[in-house]
């Protein structure tokens, strides 16, 4: 006969620190405004990001608009439609995605996925969003301001961002710069509550290979982002001083304008090295939460463990190092040596490999799954597909002498969308679903989800899969009109506006989906503790979205990782891991 | 049965090579022993050493870009006492101070642990003291340097990056500076008043503050010493 055992003592060690104090705010401001308490400001942290994404979206709706009907639209005229370019990509790399996975999904889940009554330093943790926050005011700011925002492009390189002529180069410039630095100021300060969290307040029995792939995850990005950012801060330093005191970091001895530029011996390639070396890393803090994220929804909503968790760790781990050394291959174009690009050709193609393992692994936990096509389902099998596709045009433009020819081509955009932008944005939309009986303790509404899944998934597709195919005929990226040129046929321009029909009803399907989350939120049905049958310890709270301390008088042991789904000989096809083993006594043996 | 086997196998420590994973890997803390604000310093300090870093490339970058030459420091950084010009001398005192400073910091970190308040106070006061003689010199010698017409933005001995990352770079640092001697007079002022014996929570994060919380500023202090080193060297060495 088997039963539970109750002797706790033998399974997990002593707690080895006392219990956390937590701060419970009287006030209204306190408790809702300046709010320490992780899950509030996640809550915070997404809601501005999704704010501000709203913002770039509109914006690719009038980028698209001009580039399917030129000279249709009397508002755009070529400095505005840069303008809309540059904002577009800013705000939806890093004032979205990265504050959303990170400072939304990292606030929320890590406290209570490892076991821990909050952030390990709230006040910095309430901080860090409003840094943040301002961050996002002040980028919002420069589309108000004289000249209006930097229409240098994301990349933002010098000479060209800060001389005159390119759109936003009196105010608009200034105020990215500050925001970017702003905003890393408060990510740090953000990043590491999540680092300490994760390594030194977990719950008794959370060892770290028993932690949710989601975990591993956000820890990595997070890392990655505490050595990534500073460069880009450092750039930004640098060039707020060429722009406000004249220095010569970035710009050369130049011609503007018919004029001597008062700048000389500087060096725009610094720059190009100093962004990408952030912006490499970039990419992997946005992919990595949504590789942890999606194993767990994958893991949960097929009722299978993970395949291979300990090779989705490592995989995770070891992309995060290669990542720091492939930045260049984002400047095959700028004349470097032939063995530079041989060299970073070559790492490029080495990060295939676990991303590859990552890829084997999900679909083998799929296989022989017992899948329910639960809304977060159909979102990680839309990611599966986006990040597949993806990444194989990856290999394209990994290579130097492919690339070369395919360098500022529309093959590049729909190859860093597909990747890092629609395959992120499926797992956020899947995660948000997973997770919103917990955070509101109410149902989204069914119908609305799937319409919002369906055409989101098949309207992205008509969207970026022609985009290749333009870009492989030679049709360039960030260029106001490309009608009347000779080398392209008509039809280009009729992709173009079909691609531009999709992605007005794609982008209409975000407002259902905006509608759905805050509707839902007051009117939606009742949902229970954990209605996925999830065996986290998110889903084991005693109250439904959790109270401020995240559990109840005792912290949760955790004696088990996170996916015993489907254990063979166990009634239920989940085992939580807080559930204590089960012993064979002697007397039942004999 | 297989996943229950996990949960017991892991409370006995291997020997060797695997216990050591083992307890880095175990639960509740990676770090056996750390606090959390000391944990979080070593890697606010790994990300700040980052920022340094990229600072300094940036510089040897420009230096090796720009076409005009670039000043030599010995005679840039000299200073004249009776007639005869001293090179790197303000340097070498500013440096004897901030590294003696760091020798009263680690001393208040010992007292510290053994509770003592009144050499702990002593020891943080006059680091900090220390640390704002260092910036004072610091601004004796930017404002020497702009009386001779450096600029960010120009420089009559050579080369005009000389002055645009000389005053980026020391001004990062002593900004790092000038925050560690604010936090230093801060809490000597909680040791004076007792707050960490008393338990006395802080003005804004609510917390209890403990005697640990000097190592912590240690730390920092250590490594603003330390990215002062590499300043040194190379900037007024090369």
């Amino acid at each position: 006969m088997e039963h539970i055992a109750h002797d706790e003592t033998s399974f997990v060690r002593p707690a080895e620190v006392g219990e956390m104090e937590l701060y419970h705010a009287k006030t209204w401001l306190g408790k809702y405004v300046f709010s320490q308490d992780a899950k509030t400001i996640a809550i915070q942290y997404a809601a501005t990001a999704i704010a501000i994404g709203m913002v770039a979206l509109v914006l690719s709706w009038v980028m698209r608009l001009q580039l399917g009907f030129p000279d249709a639209f009397d508002f755009i005229d070529p400095s505005s439609y840069l303008q809309f370019v540059t904002m577009h990509g800013m705000i939806m790399v890093i004032y979205l995605l990265t504050a959303l996975l990170l400072g939304g999904f990292g606030n929320y889940l890590i406290p209570l996925m490892v076991g821990a009554r909050d952030m390990v330093f709230p006040w910095l943790n309430m901080i860090s969003f409003w840094v943040y926050f301002t961050a996002v005011v002040l980028l919002a700011a420069s589309f108000f301001v004289g000249g209006g925002s930097t229409g240098a492009g994301w990349t933002l390189y010098p000479p060209q961002a800060i001389l005159p002529g390119t759109p936003g180069s009196e105010t608009g410039i200034l105020l990215m710069l500050a925001s970017l630095a702003v905003f890393i100021i408060g990510f740090t300060m953000g990043g590491l509550n999540y680092v300490v969290t994760i390594l030194q307040a977990r719950t008794r029995g959370m060892t770290l290979m028993r932690m949710p792939l989601t975990v591993w995850g956000i820890f990595v990005a997070t890392v990655l982002a505490l050595f990534a950012f500073p460069a880009l801060f450092v750039s930004a330093i640098m060039m707020s001083l060429d722009v406000l005191l004249g220095t010569s970091f970035f710009m050369p001895a130049i011609m503007t304008m018919g004029n001597e530029a008062d700048h000389v011996g500087g060096n725009p390639l610094l720059f190009q090295h100093l962004f990408w070396f952030f912006g490499h890393p970039e990419v992997y803090i946005v992919a990595l939460p949504a590789f942890g994220i999606v194993s767990d929804l994958i893991s949960i909503h097929a009722r299978n463990n993970i395949f291979g968790y300990r090779m989705m760790v490592w995989a995770i781990i070891a992309i995060a190092f290669l990542s720091f050394i492939v930045w260049a291959h984002h400047m095959y174009t700028v004349g470097m040596n032939p063995y530079f690009g041989f060299f970073f050709a070559t790492t490029t193609l080495i990060i295939a490999v676990p991303t590859a393992l990552k890829v084997y692994n999900w679909v083998l936990t799929l296989w022989q799954g017992n899948i329910h096509l639960t809304i977060p389902m159909l979102f990680s099998i839309a990611f599966l597909l986006f990040f597949i596709n993806g990444g194989m045009t990856g290999l394209f433009l990994g290579n130097a002498s492919v690339s070369m020819p395919l360098s500022d081509t529309l093959f590049v955009v729909a190859h860093f969308h597909m990747v890092m932008a629609v395959a992120p944005v499926m797992v956020v939309c899947g995660a948000i679903y997973h997770w919103y009986p917990k955070i509101t303790g109410r149902w989204y509404h069914e119908g609305m989800a799937r319409f919002h899944f369906w055409v989101t998934f098949v309207g992205s597709y008509l969207v970026f899969l022609p985009m290749h195919y333009l870009g492989i005929m030679g049709v360039p990226r960030r260029y106001f009109e490309i009608t009347g040129t000779s080398f392209l046929p008509d039809s280009a321009q009729t992709v173009n506006a079909s691609i531009t029909i999709a992605a007005l009803v794609v982008g209409f399907a975000q407002l259902v989906f905006i509608y759905n989350l805050i509707f839902s939120a007051m009117k939606g049905k009742k949902a229970p503790g954990n209605p996925w049958n999830a065996t986290s310890l998110e889903w084991q709270t005693e109250h439904t979205p959790p109270q401020h301390g995240n559990f109840g008088k005792e912290l949760p042991c955790v004696y088990r990782w996170a996916y015993d789904f489907s254990v063979p000989g166990v009634e239920d096809d989940f085992i939580p891991q807080n559930v204590p083993p089960r012993t064979t006594t002697p007397e039942a043996a004999s | 049965m297989s996943t229950d086997a996990m949960a017991v196998d892991s409370l006995e420590l291997k020997p060797g090579v695997a216990g050591f994973v083992d307890d880095w890997g175990s639960d509740q803390r990676a770090f056996k022993g750390v606090p959390w604000g000391k944990a979080m310093m070593w890697i606010f300090l790994v990300s700040d050493t980052f920022i340094f870093g990229c600072f300094l490339a940036s510089y040897m970058t420009v230096r090796m870009s720009t076409l005009e030459p670039w000043p030599v420091p010995s005679e840039v950084f000299a200073l004249s006492f009776g007639g005869a010009p001293i090179p790197l001398i303000l340097i070498a005192i500013m440096t004897f101070v901030l590294i003696t400073s760091s020798g009263t910091m680690a001393l208040a970190v010992n007292y510290g642990y053994r509770k003592n308040k009144w050499v702990t106070f002593w020891l943080l006061f006059a680091t900090a003291v220390l640390g704002a003689t260092f910036v004072g010199m610091q601004m004796f010698e930017w404002s020497k340097l702009i009386s001779e017409g450096i600029r960010p933005w120009e420089n009559p001995f050579g080369a005009r990056q000389f002055g645009s990352v000389f005053f980026m770079v020391t001004g990062f640092h002593g900004v790092h500076v000038s925050v560690g001697v604010l936090f230093l007079f801060l809490t000597s002022r909680k040791v004076f008043r007792g707050d960490y014996d008393t338990g006395r929570r802080g003005f804004f994060t609510w917390q209890k503050g403990r005697y640990e919380i000097i190592e912590t500023l240690g730390l920092y202090w250590h490594f603003v010493d330390l990215v002062w080193v590499f300043i040194f060297a190379f900037f007024y060495l090369w």
